[in-house]
């Protein structure tokens, strides 16, 4: 999992800085001062780490193999669970609703950053405050989000609806659709890409220029300089992005859990929404954590596929070709 | 070498383009905003008006007081700050120490546990989120701060230690040898030279903590149910609930709600920049 963010990468910058201290190392077999103070200062975490994450984890796959409504204490199943979870038709579809999702949103969202970020990397004026104001939607909460949505997709009289007949277009009923309810919520979240831009425009404004210049005297125009400059040195933040875009979609909650709570006829049912109403609406804690190992599971695989095929694509300057 | 007229026609196309899609892109991001700000001050009637009312007529300011008569809006942002002041305490304390060690000490175990911190940054955390619910109802947290609160100060986040680690790395050891040539303990030097030299980094940490408490609505969704421990985005929903065609009147508390983020975004704008490019791009 670790390499996953690829801890190599930024060891190598930082190692030479790293491991200077000797002292410590001399004394083996008991702690030193330093040691002593050492775990002082990282208890806080471990203590976390032991009780907040490694243990729940232990206990929720546990868990995921009882019955356990909460107010009785949980008895063993064996695999009912996922027995249950094979046939529960809602899986399925939670499973698809949040896959399309994230499969156009995430793309979609870190093209439009990226196009953002190549447009500010143009020499304008007031670049600063252009940028602020790209930013914006990234100060505004998930739930005062969803509220504001809600009133511009209403149907026929929201903003949106308003403005589309304006130029002669009939908008869909964009929340009460099963068709136009996936869309509204990708139109949604293309609202906040001003978080990335900030990020592909640093990543932009990092590239040498000396790479632009070899190119340009070699004849280079200005898509051959993006496709074979640019892209490639941008590889490695448009990946991590990837990722954990991909992780964020798949976890998606507050947006439908507040504007459609799953509807119309499960079209919006994102699977937070299906593992929040098992585990905290019907107190299923069993079903819950087996639904939730799913979603782990199932994160983890599309993360593994983004990782394999990224040797592919991602550049990492200074090693060839690598993941 | 002199741009000839047909290469300056070009590149005065070239930059009018930018702006165009620039300032198309400005106004659909600032669409909503504006949106927002005028249907908190349109009659009940206007809201969905059409033809469209862009600047309300009439002009209703006394949403906002009747709003903050609806429901306690006033009670909810200060249950807000108060979660959020505690977070913002638990996790720069928690994290800046874990990061010194991480950053300073010499231990056996430390690349091993740095590891595990890069591993839970990437972990989803919903294989965690029922057992701790059902450990906090064991230990009778539930409808308290206590669950939001008590695992900000046991560590942070693994984003603040990673943060904070590679900060710490870049201040000069000379200063640790002499503080240690004067008798400092490792301890006062964390605390003494180490973190008033980090203001940046731990400002970083501090804002991007309160932001994330403001807006965090999962946990008090499923830790709170008394009304007079609600955060704002708990209230704010509740306000939709129960007024859920006053649009006006929603959007008055929706404002509201986002105003000290706003604010809190225009004063340390550089922070925030830094730290998001920091998660993106060091990552």
């Amino acid at each position: 999992m670790a390499d996953t963010v690829n801890p190599s990468a930024f060891e190598a910058a930082t190692a030479s800085r790293a491991g200077r201290n000797v002292g410590a190392r001399k004394r083996k077999g008991f702690l030193s001062a330093e040691e002593v103070t050492a775990w002082l200062l990282v208890g806080p975490w471990v203590l976390g780490f032991l009780l907040l994450t490694l243990g729940p984890m232990l206990a929720s796959m546990v868990l995921s193999f009882t019955d356990y409504p909460v107010l009785r204490p949980p008895t063993w199943v064996g695999l009912q669970n996922y027995a249950t979870l094979l046939h529960d038709g809602l899986v399925g579809q939670s499973l698809k609703v949040t896959t399309i999702y994230a499969a156009s949103a995430v793309p979609l969202g870190i093209a439009s950053g990226f196009f953002v970020a190549l447009l500010l990397n143009q020499p304008i004026k007031g670049r600063a405050f252009v940028r602020t104001v790209y930013y914006l939607p990234a100060c505004v909460s998930g739930v005062a989000v969803a509220l504001v949505w809600l009133m511009i997709f209403r149907d026929p009289d929201g903003l949106l609806n308003s403005l589309l007949r304006m130029v002669g277009i009939e908008g869909p009923n964009w929340l009460m659709e099963r068709q136009a309810v996936l869309p509204a919520f990708v139109l949604m979240s293309l609202w906040g890409v001003g978080a990335g831009a900030i990020i592909y425009l640093a990543g932009l404004q990092g590239i040498p220029t000396e790479l632009y210049e070899a190119a340009q005297i070699d004849g280079a125009g200005e898509w051959t300089r993006f496709r074979h400059v640019t892209l490639p040195m941008m590889s490695p933040i448009l990946y991590f992005e990837l990722v954990m875009g991909i992780m964020g979609a798949l976890q998606t909650f507050s947006g439908p859990f507040i504007m459609t709570n799953g509807g119309p006829a499960n079209a919006s049912l994102f699977y937070m929404l299906h593992l929040y109403r098992n585990a905290f609406r019907y107190l299923r804690m069993g079903y819950g954590s087996a639904l939730a190992w799913v979603l782990f599971w199932y994160i983890m695989a599309l993360t593994l596929l983004v990782i394999r095929s990224s040797s592919l694509w991602v550049f990492y300057a200074g090693e060839g070709k690598s993941g | 070498m002199p741009l000839t007229s047909s290469k300056k026609r070009a590149y005065a196309v070239k930059t009018t383009v930018v702006y165009v899609l620039l300032v198309a892109g400005m106004i659909m991001v600032t669409l909503p905003f504006f949106w927002m700000v005028s249907t908190s001050f349109k009659a009940r009637w206007a809201v969905f008006a059409y033809p469209v009312q862009w600047i309300p007529n009439p002009f209703v300011w006394q949403n906002y007081p009747q709003a903050f008569a609806a429901l306690p809006i006033g009670r909810f942002m200060w249950n807000t700050c108060v979660i959020a002041f505690w977070r913002v305490i638990g996790v720069t304390l928690s994290s800046s120490m874990a990061a010194y060690a991480f950053a300073r000490l010499e231990w056996r175990g430390r690349e091993p546990l740095f590891l595990v911190v890069l591993a839970t940054l990437m972990l989803p955390g919903q294989v965690t989120l029922i057992p701790e619910f059902i450990a906090f109802k064991l230990l009778g947290w539930l409808d308290t701060y206590l669950p939001l609160v008590v695992p900000a100060f046991l560590g942070g986040g693994a984003f603040d230690i990673f943060l904070l680690r590679q900060f710490f790395k870049t201040i000069s050891r000379e200063l640790d040898d002499a503080a240690k040539i004067d008798g400092c303990s490792r301890l006062a030097i964390y605390w003494r030279i180490i973190l008033p030299l980090s203001k940046p980094a731990l400002i970083t940490v501090i804002l991007f903590t309160f932001e994330g408490s403001w807006m965090d609505f999962f946990g008090p969704l499923i830790y709170l149910f008394s009304m007079d421990k609600f955060p704002i985005s708990l209230g704010l929903r509740l306000f939709e609930q129960q007024r859920h065609t006053d649009w006006a009147q929603i959007m008055a508390v929706t404002n509201i709600s986002i105003i000290p983020i706003l604010v809190l975004y225009y004063y340390g704008q550089k922070y925030f920049v830094q730290g998001i490019v920091f998660t993106g791009v060091k990552g």
